[in-house]
């Protein structure tokens, strides 16, 4: 078991009062909390060690390349990959971007790109718009009322035309766990490229990508303990060297003449420009965090968690739970409505208790309108949750039931 | 501290209110939404001269949205077009009576926005 007390005493926002209640914050799918080692790395690396890197041959910078390096080896770890195969972008976003771009660049008109329809918009809308511009065809492995994704369609929808498969691994709106080895196997067999957006799933889960076989990899350092500013994309060594750069300029280059650039080695090549250091170096220690709790145990205690909170919220008369109904499908991610009640609207009177919980479209507007809501509630638990705070949510859930009837 | 969003007066306006539903017979018709939240209110207004005779508003959204637009629809019958151009976001807020944060602002507007646009497009019609 976790020692949940432990954990959050290092992180110093769960001692602020919102409302002069303790913060119960339940929007981990959104972003998480940093623990102080995370804070402390960042101001360290201000104080001690701040300097341009790859560039100055100097104690500093050779120490901030260094660590900036070892941050790039961390995150391979953690996903058993090689270390030159982790490129650090922005966010998901960009790192699914960067691929929209550059994977798409040979592709003729009439080849296709299949995605889900429980994509988040940084998985749906890069590709959806280089599909007009190409005129790409576009195709969606549907769900179910339960909200799993059809998988016997991949079958049918996939052709010699199926250029990309970009499949999240976990929905963040709800909480879905899609069977990721299978549909790789799928889209391999039909020599297709495949693409997963880890940004749910990486942070709640052991991730494997050798044993997953996906392409590419993509997902965020700020929901998993790690700083904002830096996202991940894990690509095969392979693909990643026979890809065009997607930015260019300093950094990114090994010889510049007038009339030609040879480019850097990967994953230099698509790290264009003075890089993000001090948060990627923040990012390791993240994942120092999290390796040294576990991820065996945080799943655990997710399953636990999720369970509790499943079983309490569903007490609640008039609830409406989303999301499949057996443990296993799901994460942590608990989405529901409450009468007619506005999601805003509960957001924002458990925010008078102190509760933070995300409400709206959750960056899915075709999802909403699949499931026939305007918005929906979402809960979502981190290593820091724990039943207390899903007492704390149930009970205002029932105070604003009560306000609103 | 608690409910200051959520005041008694709020709460009614949200559970029942005032002026809602559609007019047979119209002279504006207007419907907003916001983008961020999928809210939207549609105002209708039957005018005698220059001034609303009849209003009603439908749509859907959240209490701050419906009670704005409840209140709205309330406060400005039988004035004069030419005064409801000049409303502003201060006398929306004044009649709300309550505290709201830069991310709510939209909510409480948006029937204000479909009011004014409403008269806008009439007065580009006519």
């Amino acid at each position: 078991m976790l020692d949940v007390n432990k954990i959050k005493k290092d992180f110093p926002i769960l001692n602020r009062k919102i409302n002069g209640n303790r913060l119960v914050y339940l929007d981990n799918s959104a972003t998480t909390q940093k623990p102080i080692q995370v804070i402390n790395a960042i101001k360290e690396y201000y104080e001690n060690y701040n300097a341009n890197v790859h560039r100055g041959i100097y104690k500093l910078s050779e120490e901030a390349t260094y660590k900036y390096e070892e941050a790039h080896k961390k995150v391979a770890d953690f996903i058993n990959a090689d270390h030159n195969e982790i490129i650090f972008t922005k966010n998901t976003t960009e790192s699914l971007n960067l691929l929209a771009y550059s994977l798409t660049s040979n592709l003729k008109e009439g080849d296709e790109i299949i995605l889900t329809q429980m994509e988040h918009h940084s998985n749906l809308v890069p590709w959806q718009q280089i599909a007009k511009q190409k005129n790409l065809k576009l195709k969606f492995i549907e769900i179910d009322n339960e909200g799993k994704l059809k998988l016997d369609q991949l079958n049918d929808l996939i052709t010699k035309k199926t250029k990309i498969v970009s499949v999240t691994a976990m929905s963040n709106v709800l909480g879905t766990i899609n069977n990721i080895e299978k549909i790789g196997k799928i889209v391999h067999d039909n020599d297709a490229l495949f693409i997963v957006d880890g940004a749910q799933s990486v942070p709640h889960s052991i991730t494997d990508v050798k044993k997953i076989d996906c392409d590419f990899l993509c997902f965020s350092s700020h929901k998993m303990l790690g700083p904002t500013g830096i996202g991940i994309l894990f690509g095969k060594k392979n693909l990643l060297e026979s890809m065009k750069p997607f930015l260019y300029g300093g950094d990114m280059i090994k010889e510049v003449k007038f009339s030609d650039t040879e480019f850097n080695e990967i994953p230099w090549k698509f790290e264009a420009g003075t890089p993000n250091a001090c948060d990627g170096v923040a990012l390791g220690t993240a994942v120092d965090y999290l390796n040294e709790i576990g991820m065996q145990e945080i799943m655990k205690h997710e399953k636990e968690l999720s369970k509790y909170a499943l079983e309490k919220l569903s007490q609640i008369k008039s609830i409406k739970i989303y999301g499949p109904k057996s443990l296993e499908d799901r994460n942590t991610v608990i989405p529901f409505s409450l009468n007619n009640i506005h999601s805003h609207d509960i957001s924002a009177m458990l925010d008078q208790y102190g509760i933070a919980i995300r409400g709206g479209h959750m960056c899915a507007m075709p999802l909403m309108s699949l499931l026939g809501v305007n918005g929906l509630s979402r809960a979502s638990f981190y290593i820091y949750n724990d039943k207390e705070d899903v007492d704390i949510l149930v009970e205002s859930l029932k105070k604003v039931k009560g306000m609103f009837n | 501290m608690l409910n200051s969003l959520y005041k008694e007066q709020i709460l009614d306006h949200y559970k029942n209110p005032r002026n809602f539903g559609r007019l047979e017979n119209f002279d504006i018709k207007n419907r907003e939404v916001n983008t961020l939240c999928g809210d939207e209110i549609e105002i209708q207004i039957k005018l005698n001269l220059n001034s609303v005779k009849e209003i009603k508003f439908n749509g859907r959204g959240c209490a701050i949205s419906l009670a704005s637009a409840s209140m709205l629809t309330e406060f400005i019958k039988d004035k004069n077009l030419e005064d409801l151009k000049n409303l502003k976001k201060g006398d929306i807020l004044n009649l709300l009576n309550i505290e709201i944060s830069a991310v709510r602002l939209k909510c409480a507007l948006l029937s204000l926005d479909a009011l004014k646009n409403g008269i806008l497009n009439y007065e580009i019609k006519k």
